[in-house]
């Protein structure tokens, strides 16, 4: 029996065929990739996992592929990075940072779930990628479809940034700018999507796309010598990244690898874009849409795909929710450089800071093992911080103008 | 024929409306609603819209003209 036996609803639990789908021709609920565990855990072992590549296909057992990767083979196992700088500042033993700014190869937790997805979409027989992003998607659906030889399609909002814009065409793609708002952008998108046979990765292939996230669990308990984490604070877009880190931790203990799971997942998101998090912090379990204003563009979703289930499982786990102003977000990006030599993207800003108010609000206590995602890369949002930096000193080139402005500081 | 799948969200104003019924009657279309969740204050459905493909555009302007929002069935795709 195959590994992967079906597509199942998350809402009314119909099956179907593991194919090109993603929402349930019954009652359109999302659907997701069901596993045969039994089968996995014959399979699928701690020395197995160890022996693996260096890379997150050691856990091809429970990824939705039928063969062999093909494609994004150096993506994930980025650095588990015990933070105690960070941890003695925040008040945490035993804090962590999961380091995706270097993950491989377009620096940003994308590369594993485009990795997962293009490999399936190959497996299904499609020679065509596309994704519509504003960034961090866009830039590896691009270059995992030029190392795959596939042709791809990103679509982007016709106002966006021309280094994103670079970022994109330096692999490329088709890049089509469209006329209009968000919303029309989106709209089309979903379209074309049902139009082409086209791997469109966060939508027809979108089941098997969200599993690559399962990775970022797996490596942490792996990372932290087979053991749960106490607490994850986790980044808020689609929602689904949270989902996914939940169903990791409690597949791992399905098939045996873990004991228990005490896991609390605990989501972060900008208050410009706050959707998911503004539900929980008023008891809701829906969320209001909302027209995302934050310089956290990577988490700029505004009526996210995944925010009933994130809230479903935050609630789940007893984790908790908060928000951060663009202004936290900026001391946090700034506070993991400053203190673990780290440069993260807007979302790591909006993790750091949210980390740092779970903290204290005792959400988040001294001895808990707690692990906090970084997603992408600080060199892709300079723009976020460049104000407040601060300015390089500039002296003539004279050693007197130099003691001048420096005294003994310097001195071996 | 065209069968096209919408997540329309009903603000709190418009939740007495038959809105579906009227769009029926007014458009060409025939409206098959296969999850919702309507609560006092708010409300949604997942909807699929079978007739020709200018008819089930010109009833989804016509449900933005009524104060109703409607998104693709996938909610946000850019990412």
């Amino acid at each position: 029996m195959a590994k992967m036996t079906a597509l199942i609803c998350r809402e009314c639990a119909k099956e179907c065929p593991t194919e090109a789908l993603h929402v349930c021709e019954l009652c359109f609920g999302p659907l997701e990739v069901k596993y045969n565990y039994d089968e996995i855990k014959e399979k699928m072992s701690r020395a197995s996992i160890e022996a693996g590549p260096k890379s997150l296909w050691r856990y091809k057992e429970l990824l939705p592929i039928e063969g062999n990767p093909t494609i994004g083979l150096h993506a994930g196992m980025t650095p588990l990075v015990h933070a105690k700088n960070l941890g003695a500042f925040l008040g945490l033993d035993e804090l962590y940072i999961k380091n995706d700014c270097v993950n491989q190869p377009t620096l940003s937790f994308k590369d594993r779930v485009v990795a997962v997805a293009l490999t399936r979409a190959r497996e299904l027989g499609y020679e065509t990628a596309a994704c519509a992003s504003t960034g961090n998607l866009a830039n590896s659906v691009a270059a995992h479809a030029a190392q795959a030889g596939m042709q791809c399609y990103v679509f982007i909002p016709g106002d966006l940034e021309a280094a994103k814009v670079l970022g994109n065409l330096i692999y490329r793609p088709k890049v089509v700018e469209i006329e209009g708002n968000y919303d029309d952008v989106n709209r089309l998108c979903s379209e074309i999507a049902g139009e082409r046979r086209w791997a469109f990765v966060n939508v027809n292939i979108r089941p098997y796309y969200a599993e690559g996230s399962k990775t970022l669990a797996f490596e942490v308990v792996e990372q932290l010598g087979w053991r749960a984490p106490d607490q994850v604070v986790v980044p808020m877009a689609s929602g689904s990244l949270l989902t996914k880190i939940w169903k990791g931790l409690n597949e791992f203990k399905k098939i045996g690898l873990l004991k228990d799971v005490p896991t609390k997942v605990n989501g972060a998101q900008a208050e410009g874009c706050s959707p998911i998090a503004t539900a929980y912090k008023n008891g809701r379990d829906f969320f209001k849409p909302v027209k995302p204003n934050t310089i956290a563009k990577s988490l700029a979703i505004g009526n996210p795909a995944d925010g009933y289930y994130a809230l479903k499982t935050v609630a789940e786990s007893q984790g908790a929710m908060d928000a951060v102003t663009d202004d936290e977000i900026i001391e946090g990006i700034k506070l993991l450089a400053q203190t673990e030599g780290i440069f993260a993207e807007t979302a790591g800003g909006v993790t750091i800071g949210t980390l740092r108010k779970l903290v204290k609000q005792g959400a988040i206590k001294r001895q808990d093992v707690t692990v906090a995602y970084i997603t992408g890369n600080g060199l892709k949002t300079q723009e976020a911080v460049v104000d407040s930096v601060g300015r390089p000193f500039r002296i003539p080139p004279s050693l007197v103008k130099f003691e001048q402005t420096f005294g003994q500081q310097g001195a071996a | 024929m065209a069968k096209l799948r919408f997540h329309i969200r009903f603000p709190e104003e418009k939740i007495p409306e038959p809105v579906i019924y009227q769009i029926g009657h007014e458009y060409q279309v025939v409206t098959s609603i296969r999850r919702a969740d309507v609560r006092e204050t708010t409300g949604w459905m997942d909807v699929e819209f079978s007739g020709e493909t200018e008819e089930i555009e010109r009833a989804i302007g016509g449900l933005r003209e009524k104060g109703v929002l409607v998104d693709p069935i996938e909610l946000n795709v850019v990412e």
